[in-house]
């Protein structure tokens, strides 16, 4: 057992000096500011392109027996059916094609009517893959579940950070949270991606990734403000996020590592799933770095706070 | 922080054993695995119906026309009550019920007493043994009487509605010989069908969705039963008997057109007959099903007539007696369970109310083949990288990581399989996810004993530092992500509830294994090191 070998491993990341990260604050808070304004007049503008989950209709994946799929012949045929908007794109490969209809009037039978005819005129020559079909009753609840679930979370995170930190680590963590959520929804508002059930998880997933990395780097600023009471808050922020650096940026390349092979390999149907997920954690580790701790500063924090809960003089910790 | 007792160190590895006895297999394919013999765990990962195939139809019961059903078939009532008591009045329908306007408001005290009758006690299991009734029967002036229906009331007819329809679909799906179909109840007013393995949903559709249709028939008078189809002659025609039923195989010549209908049933419910104490179905119609019914039975006493079920014959007993009241019962020499079983299906096929379909999803086998496949070869790519990618950094050390990542890994799998948790594509991301995001803990661990021996502390106490102040962080930078895997599990259906328990699983596993097994290996290495010499030095 004494043969283990000895292998030194390797820093990701070495810089002789402090980055001085608080020096680019004002631009990032600029830029973020920026970001989530264009977001949200995006989302204004465009809207969202709500799968069939939060908005109701069918969607119907085939993949054709034969050959590359006539996506025209295809247009055709369900476009005469007069079922309203009717998407028809290649999904993947070219055999592949994804078909969605619009919620059709008349409650949860008239999408199943809908359903029946598209099938029928889509014919012979394709092999179902995949139907999904939401009726009205069903997309209103779902919608209203999702926004409850990302309200919920976000609150829960807030009693959580604001539990276990003084309020302005809450109130920092909360914005840079925001900041994420408003900025992926606003991407996938240019992009026109499919935002549907999975991608509310995604967001939460993303909620739960990005508090992760707040938390790491506030933590140790609470550290440090026990150990260093006279520095000044900028140092001691700029301190503390070069010391959490290695970490995080170490954390958030294996995450991204998986991801990305999920979102190159993972296949078509989980594509939008990891897409949000991997610019998730990229924009979780920007806000941490640049969104969170900045806005610390910005509102200041009662330095010497180690004794109070203990009614004692503050030790040096 | 890196003294580990004996007992703890067996109990650890004893875990890591048993998650790589339970992960096993899953590696083997299923037929290898059932010719184990049976002492050896055999449990496998449950697949999602996104990966293995399949329809999940959620139906949803119109509670509003039931409501209005209710209402409907009050209102009969209340008018043949005062119609038996001879006391002349109007009744119409009103929200949530019906009133009453009497002609003689002499009748009043009469008219309360009889219409009070009418109100049944409720039993919603809780409140079994509380005086709650149905139905509130109020005076609101000289002549007019309201009789509104409880919620209590609408929440017994919706629930006996519900096991009606469950029975209904689960005896439909059954039919269809599909393995393995689910049949929940969800919410007050939901049924969740699924599926594995069906193709042709459409044909699963119709046979599920088609209005449950109870009948009555009057049996023809010489061919009762025989065990050939007849050809249908003049208004007679065969119907084959239930295979649930005693005669199964059989087929009895009956009068196409109904004596009753199952529309026209109001209730149904297994009972004991007082003299004979042999198990009866007990049922009651509404007024206009009583009225036919007693034309029927008078006319027809010692003569059989036919329950029929979606056309085929469930019994054909012998009217013993005219059934004039509207209400009656059905022997036939049946065991308890059947007579239940029949009741549920008398008042299923009494459902007042269609089901629609409120949310299909259906995943073709080749495409859930793909996506296992897709996902497996993410997975592989994902995990390689990561492992490749932690050597690197952390060297012995991050070998350590490792070790620690794979028993994870298969504790999860483990974990899965044996407690029954269902893998879907979703969760095959939540499980590389998972991977990727453990080694978090380890990384704040590992810097943080890099910043202690840069520090200039020595080995045992820089690595003793790093394992205790990370550990802080490790718990609640996990604990958001647990609140958010916690929060989506509540929000999700399948697919996204399978990501969400895997995530939840994996914060578990990924501490269990960064703060235990990974120190103990690192505790145990620190140990045969120091005996080789005062100065350790830290590989990483």
């Amino acid at each position: 057992m004494s043969v283990i070998p000895h292998i030194k491993g390797h820093k990701l990341f070495e810089s002789k000096e402090e980055i001085q990260f608080m020096a680019f604050s004002q631009p990032c808070l600029i830029g973020s500011i920026a970001a989530i304004i264009l977001s949200i007049a995006l989302w204004a503008s465009f809207g969202l392109n709500y799968g069939v989950d939060f908005k109701g209709g069918s969607m119907i994946e085939v993949r054709s027996k034969q050959g590359p799929a006539d996506i025209g012949a295809l247009r055709n045929a369900v476009g005469a059916l007069g079922l309203g908007s009717v998407q028809i794109q290649a999904f993947g490969s070219d055999r592949d094609v994804l078909i969605r209809v619009e919620q059709q009037k008349g409650g949860d039978e008239a999408q199943q009517d809908a359903l029946a005819k598209v099938l029928s005129a889509i014919g012979d020559g394709y092999e179902e893959r995949r139907k999904e079909v939401v009726g009205p009753t069903v997309s209103s609840e779902l919608r209203t579940t999702g926004l409850i679930a990302v309200l919920c979370s976000i609150i829960a995170i807030i009693c959580y950070v604001w539990f276990r930190f003084e309020w302005q680590f809450a109130i920092g963590a909360v914005v840079a949270l925001i900041h994420d959520v408003i900025i992926t929804i606003g991407v996938f508002s240019l992009l026109q991606l499919e935002f549907d059930l999975s991608t509310v998880a995604a967001l939460l997933t993303i909620l739960g990734y990005s508090v992760n990395d707040t938390v790491v780097v506030s933590d140790r600023i609470r550290e440090n403000l026990r150990k260093y009471k006279k520095m000044e808050l900028p140092q001691l922020l700029n301190m503390s996020i070069n010391q959490t650096l290695a970490r995080t940026l170490m954390t958030s390349l294996t995450t991204l590592v998986v991801l990305l092979a999920l979102y190159v390999l993972g296949g078509e149907v989980i594509r939008n799933f990891s897409f949000a997920m991997v610019f998730g954690v990229i924009i979780g580790t920007y806000s941490s770095i640049f969104v969170a701790a900045p806005l610390l500063a910005r509102l200041g924090i009662k330095r010497d706070w180690s004794g109070i809960a203990r009614g004692a003089p503050a030790k040096a910790g | 922080m890196l003294y580990f007792s004996p007992a703890k160190i067996i109990t650890i590895s004893a875990i890591c054993v048993a998650a790589i006895i339970f992960a096993v297999p899953n590696f083997f394919s299923t037929e290898t695995v059932k010719s184990w013999p049976s002492w050896v765990p055999n449990n496998q990962l449950s697949l999602g119906l996104d990966l293995r195939g399949g329809a999940h139809l959620l139906y949803d019961m119109d509670v509003d026309e039931l409501r209005a059903n209710m209402i409907r078939n009050l209102r009969g009532d209340v008018r043949q009550r005062l119609i038996e008591n001879k006391i002349g009045g109007i009744t119409g329908r009103i929200a949530n019920g019906v009133q009453t306007r009497l002609a003689n408001p002499a009748d009043m005290p009469k008219a309360l007493e009889t219409l009070r009758q009418l109100a049944q006690p409720v039993n919603l299991g809780i409140f079994a043994g509380s005086d709650e009734r149905d139905l509130t029967v109020t005076q609101i002036s000289d002549q007019v009487i309201h009789i509104l229906i409880n919620d209590a009331g609408v929440q017994q007819r919706i629930g006996e509605a519900m096991s009606g329809a469950i029975e209904t679909v689960r005896r439909r799906v059954d039919a269809y010989g599909t393995a393995e179909p689910i049949i929940t109840r969800q919410g007050s007013n939901r049924i969740l069908v699924q599926v594995p393995g069906v193709e042709d949903t459409q044909s699963l559709k119709e046979l599920i969705g088609k209005t449950a249709k109870l009948t009555f028939h009057s049996v023809h008078p010489t061919e009762g039963i025989s065990s050939e189809a007849s050809p249908a002659r003049g208004e007679y025609k065969s119907f084959p008997a239930a295979e649930t039923s005693d005669e199964a195989g059989a087929f009895y010549f009956l009068r196409e057109i109904p004596v009753v209908r199952g529309d026209q049933l109001k209730s149904a419910a297994q009972g004991f007959d007082q003299r004979t104490n042999e198990p009866i179905i007990s049922f009651t119609f509404n007024q206009e099903g009583a009225r036919a019914f007693a034309k029927f039975t008078s006319e027809n006493v010692n003569r059989p007539f036919a329950i029929v079920l979606d056309g085929q014959v469930l019994s054909a007993p012998v009217v013993r007696e005219p059934i004039l009241g509207g209400s009656g019962q059905i022997s036939g020499g049946f065991s308890v369970k059947a007579a239940n079983d029949l009741a549920i299906q008398l008042r299923s096929g009494a459902l007042p109310t269609d089901l629609k379909v409120a949310e299909e999803r259906t995943v073709g086998p080749s495409l859930g083949a793909d996506s296992i496949a897709s996902g497996m070869l993410a997975g592989v790519v994902g995990v390689t990288a990561t492992i490749i990618l932690t050597i690197w950094i952390y060297g012995t050390f991050g070998f350590f990581a490792v070790l620690g990542l794979i028993i994870n890994g298969l504790l999860i799998v483990a974990l899965m399989s044996t407690i029954g948790f269902v893998l879907t594509l979703p969760g095959i991301a939540g499980l590389i996810l998972t991977i990727g995001m453990a080694v978090d803990a380890n990384v704040l661990i590992y810097e943080r004993i890099r910043e202690e021996l840069k520090g200039g502390k020595t080995a045992v106490s820089a690595i003793d530092v790093g394992f205790g102040r990370a550990m802080e962080t490790i718990f609640d930078s996990q604990l958001t992500t647990f609140a958010a895997a916690i929060i989506m599990f509540w929000l999700g259906s399948g697919p996204i509830r399978g990501f969400a328990v895997t995530l939840s699983i994996g914060i578990f596993t990924s501490i269990f294994t960064a703060v235990f097994v990974v120190r103990m290996m690192i505790a145990l290495w620190l140990q045969m090191e120091r005996k080789k010499s005062r100065n350790v030095d830290v590989p990483i």
